[in-house]
């Protein structure tokens, strides 16, 4: 109670005071004189608003950044509640029951706290929070009205963890996270009953989520987010106090900034998704993903307009029109995914709590607010005297920008056909546009165009930017467009590019390959030639060396993916007609593996070994049938010793914790070179998402081998055996059991029987029935027992290869037969599909590149900022 | 006319080419009949159905075949749209887990002959929480 009361006082705590930092900032902005106004585009005198403001604004400025200082302290006041909440087990809290449990280990409940909506948008209160105050600290001039509009993006957000309803007018204002069970709940029967009841545990973490990168991804996803307010506010700020160009000096190490951040918890989802999703790809285009891969092509054109818009006045503008768009591009990201809008057009947008208007609210204030500042300084704005030339590095870097800006419009119109039904009905038509039905050849046939062209630019682009090619001096880019040629002449003639690719294809896939190549060798170029490895200024070359070489890993790992599982066996498998068409090559790309019989699959022998699972601290997936899992609990008893080569982890009886959700099915792989691996692909019969396939990952240094089970038994679930049906056959007889033939091989005497001790006196006696299957044969020897006591053991034997349990019954001595019972079931078999990847490390390697690059760049004008500043 | 004019002019009419692209490279969302009709008049592209799958009295679906012995890559149901058509759907790719508990169905995919040949399955599952919204679930029998 207590907690919970804490923890919603501190959000109103943080409301509050972000709002009077708002109002305290901007009576210091407009107490304090306007600098004079520029009509010449040169460095203006430094500005003096922050540090030494005006008369009266001093007061306020402190004021302010006292209320800031409080609301950043109440963030992390909320964040540390509602943490302890999570991780003290506090049921009686929704926010805990919901998201949390207590089989989670401490590292996945950090996850816990941001699965909920308001987790996370408490995640990135956090992020803004704790920026604010570095910005309040370095930022120098331009501060109160930056912190201003800053100030009032925290109020806004802070408001959706509000929880307050409006008395009157019954509207709730936010959704809070510290809601008892009681309050989340009230329909509950249980109440009636037990008003002080609290649950014993949780709903738990989503399996799904329980993943290291879900760890690591939405913090600096969220981060990505927080810094994109950065930049705008700093816009906002000039605009406001019409200082049109001075913002962009302080502002570009901060978009470079949220750039790098965004861009690589982008990718990190996109690594998440590739690692444990089954959707095939590291990136599906889903309305999720596109919502916000579209502000960050946005985000990277504004930071190349910023680069030249002290020179150039149509850039400037741009950078201006840019910067707005990146961060309402974000609040519409926010929209989209969160309001609920997207309904089925997504698979993984959150559920609608109720926000949509406030969340619609958010948006339209800001896109309010900046439109009304940027009109009112845009005749402020210079406006260039003569044209830009097409010689110039001006005109370069603005054509990418602008092909970045056109390929992000591409993707954002279809993701918005959602807003647009509702847009249409709301007015009272009707409107039934679906999303393109296959997204991922949809978009690739736009974004491949869009990004090929890129690739030349960032080449030409760099050329110019270094001065190293004019007008009448083109001769530079002639060696590396020669070396980009031989290249991929060479990859062409001996990289099979047209295999299973008609013509058209392959010659596009020719053309983008080669722009992609030549991205990548004009930029090696600027950095061995020009700048001579001078790392700081290599910043720019480099990540578009990392951009380039992600294209062309995005080519090869897409486009020449091969499923491999195709069926080999050689045999129609259906006679229906829709499969016989275009000559039977229809959908025979998933193989069906039957426990423990080896299929052939491309050059490789496949055997499915059985299902397995994890136990928490052994190192290897242990056969599923080794315990027993304690239903409704992560813990499970071990039906016999647990070794894994020489050492025993656990003890026959032990209790032992398991992720009792996932099974893991154990399929060998044996290369025609007789080397084998062994994979593991996932199952998790999740109860939130249903079963929820996930690929085991082959790697290799020029390919991945991705294998994902389709369709598995779930070996915790209690099998169903078939009716008991018994024979009575005298040796050698043949029977047939279950589609089998059988043959009664022998009975004779045996000593040992596993599992019990035998007396002396004791009489056991073992059968071997010998089944056939359609290439194998098996044995299977069911027991049969007597004590002195003349007790009757009759111990079955089963086998999951052919799905049956076979028992020993009786023995006849004056027939001289012998009676079986024998029980059958669905054989255990698991349908895998897998996929082949080439050259998918180019991609992940040119990720790192383009991090690394855009990290420099970040350092080199946050360095020049810096100068800049204490300069003047 | 300046160059800046030209170039704007270049963007402003890419721009409506991608938005006209966009709208016909979207799908739509109809019913059988109306897929029926498109079917006849030769349209190729995927549309969107929604409806449910067929039960009998007892609630026990009716019309799904999946037979992974005889072939793991077909899979057939029958859908009742909105306006309470039946229609066969068949489905080439494995059945997708937890086919059966789904609420409602959306197909994509187009009719051909006397069925939905259908390329991608959503499916809205009942959660198992009251608290929370019914999820959706994604299959597709896309080629990659």
């Amino acid at each position: 109670m207590l907690l919970g009361n804490l923890g919603h006082l501190l959000v109103i705590i943080s409301f509050v005071t972000a709002l009077v930092a708002t109002f305290a900032y901007f009576r210091a902005s407009n107490l304090t004189p306007l600098p004079p106004l520029l009509n010449e585009r040169e460095e203006s005198p430094p500005l003096s608003v922050g540090r030494g403001a005006g008369a009266g604004g001093g007061v306020w400025l402190r004021f302010a950044r006292l209320s800031f200082y409080v609301h950043a302290a109440a963030i992390l006041g909320v964040c540390v509640t509602l943490y302890v909440i999570i991780y003290g087990h506090h049921f009686e809290y929704h926010y805990a029951w919901s998201h949390s449990s207590k089989a989670l280990p401490w590292y996945y409940m950090i996850s816990c706290f941001w699965e909920g909506q308001e987790g996370s948008f408490m995640l990135w209160m956090f992020w803004q929070a704790v920026l604010g105050v570095i910005l309040i600290r370095k930022v120098g001039t331009l501060e109160a009205p930056m912190m201003t509009v800053y100030a009032l993006v925290q109020a806004f957000l802070t408001s959706m963890i509000l929880g307050v309803v409006i008395p009157g007018v019954d509207f709730k204002i936010g959704s809070t996270p510290f809601l008892l069970m009681r309050e989340a709940m009230p329909d509950l029967p249980v109440w009636a009953t037990n008003p002080d009841f609290i649950p014993k545990d949780g709903n738990g973490l989503n399996p799904l989520l329980q993943n290291y990168w879900m760890v690591i991804h939405p913090p600096t996803l969220f981060l990505g987010f927080a810094l994109t307010l950065v930049p705008f506010a700093f816009l906002m700020a000039g605009l406001w106090r019409k200082q049109v160009i001075e913002w962009i000096r302080p502002t570009l190490p901060w978009a470079l900034l949220a750039g790098v951040v965004l861009g690589v918890g982008i990718l990190m989802g996109g690594y998440w998704a590739y690692e444990t999703l089954s959707f095939n790809s590291y990136w599906s285009w889903d309305p999720v993903e596109n919502a916000v891969y579209v502000p960050w092509l946005v985000l990277i054109a504004a930071l190349h307009t910023m680069i030249i818009a002290k020179k150039n006045a149509t850039a400037l503008k741009a950078s201006v029109i840019l910067v707005i768009a990146q961060f309402v591009l974000i609040l519409y990201s926010t929209f989209l995914t969160r309001s609920g809008i997207l309904g089925n057009a997504s698979v993984h947008s959150f559920t609608d709590l109720g926000l949509s208007g406030q969340l619609l609210m958010y948006l339209l204030v800001f896109i309010a607010v900046a439109v009304f500042l940027a009109a009112r300084a845009w005749k402020l704005m210079p406006s260039d005297d003569e044209e830009v030339s097409t010689y110039s590095r001006e005109f370069w870097i603005f054509m990418g920008a602008t092909v970045l800006c056109l390929a992000a419009f591409q993707v954002i119109i279809p993701t918005s056909i959602p807003v647009w039904n509702s847009i249409v009905e709301s007015f009272g038509g009707k409107s039934n546009l679906a999303p393109p039905t296959d997204a991922i050849t949809y978009y690739t046939k736009f974004q491949m165009w869009f990004f090929a062209v890129i690739a030349v630019l960032t080449g030409i682009g760099q050329y110019f930017w270094w001065k190293r090619v004019k007008k009448g001096n083109l001769q530079d880019l002639l060696t590396p467009l020669w070396i980009t040629l031989f290249v991929t002449a060479i990859i062409i003639g001996f990289g099979n590019l047209n295999k299973g690719k008609d013509t058209a294809t392959f010659l596009q896939y020719i053309a983008f390959l080669t722009a992609a190549m030549f991205g990548f060798v004009a930029n090696l170029f600027i950095i061995f030639n020009i700048i001579k490895g001078n790392y700081r200024l290599s910043g720019g070359a480099i990540t578009h060396i990392g951009a380039a070489l992600m294209l062309i890993g995005i080519l090869w790992s897409s486009g020449y993916q091969k499923i491999v599982s195709l069926n080999a066996s050689g045999l129609m498998i259906s006679r229906d007609e829709f499969f016989t068409k275009d000559s039977n090559k229809e959908n025979k790309e998933n193989v069906l593996l039957w426990l423990g019989q080896a299929t052939k699959m491309g050059d490789a022998l496949l055997t499915y070994r059985g299902p397995r699972t994890e136990i928490r601290g052994v190192p290897q997936y242990v056969p599923s049938s080794w315990i027993d899992i304690i239903e409704g609990d992560f813990r499970a008893v071990c039906l016999r010793d647990i070794a894994i080569g020489d050492k025993t982890y656990h003890k026959k009886g032990d209790t032992v914790k398991v992720y009792p959700e996932n099974v893991y099915y154990e399929v060998e792989y044996r290369e025609a070179s007789g080397r084998i691996t062994t994979i593991f692909p996932r199952i998790q019969f999740n109860e939130r998402m249903g079963a929820v396939t996930s690929p085991d990952i082959k790697r290799e240094l020029n390919k991945d081998l991705y294998s994902y089970v389709m369709m598995g038994g779930n070996p915790n679930e209690i099998e169903e055996w078939s009716k008991t049906e018994s024979f009575t056959v005298a040796l050698q007889d043949t029977f047939f059991v279950n589609d089998y033939v059988a043959t009664l091989e022998g009975v004779g005497r045996t000593d040992a029987v596993e599992g019990v001790t035998l007396n002396p006196n004791d009489v056991a006696v073992k059968a071997q029935v010998k089944i056939f299957d359609k290439e194998r044969e098996y044995f299977m020897t069911p027991t049969f027992a007597i004590n002195q006591d003349r007790m009757v053991l009759r111990k079955p034997e089963v086998s999951e290869e052919l799905g049956l349990r076979m028992q020993f019954m009786a023995i006849d001595p004056k027939t001289g037969k012998f009676t079986f019972d024998i029980n059958s079931k669905q054989r255990d078999y698991i349908v895998m599909k897998a996929v082949e990847k080439p050259l998918i490390n180019v991609l992940w390697i040119g990720t790192l590149i383009l991090a690394f690059g855009f990290g420099l760049a970040t350092i080199r004008r946050f360095r020049e900022f810096r100068l800049m500043r204490d300069k003047g | 006319m300046k160059k800046i004019h030209i170039f704007g002019l270049i963007v402003i009419a890419m721009a409506i080419g991608i938005i006209v692209s966009t709208a016909g490279d979207a799908s739509t969302y109809v019913d059988f009949a109306q897929a029926d009709e498109m079917a006849k008049e030769g349209e190729t592209k995927a549309i969107h159905v929604v409806g449910k799958l067929k039960k009998d009295a007892a609630g026990q679906i009716v019309g799904m075949k999946y037979d992974p012995v005889m072939d793991a890559n077909h899979f057939e149901f029958v859908l009742v749209d909105n306006n309470n058509r039946e229609q066969k759907v068949i489905y080439s790719s494995p059945k997708p887990q937890d086919f059966d508990k789904s609420e409602q169905v959306v197909v994509i995919g187009s009719m051909q002959g006397n069925h939905f040949a259908c390329e991608k399955i959503l499916m809205k599952c009942p959660s198992k929480y009251e608290n929370e919204k019914p999820e959706f679930k994604e299959a597709t029998a896309k080629k990659v």
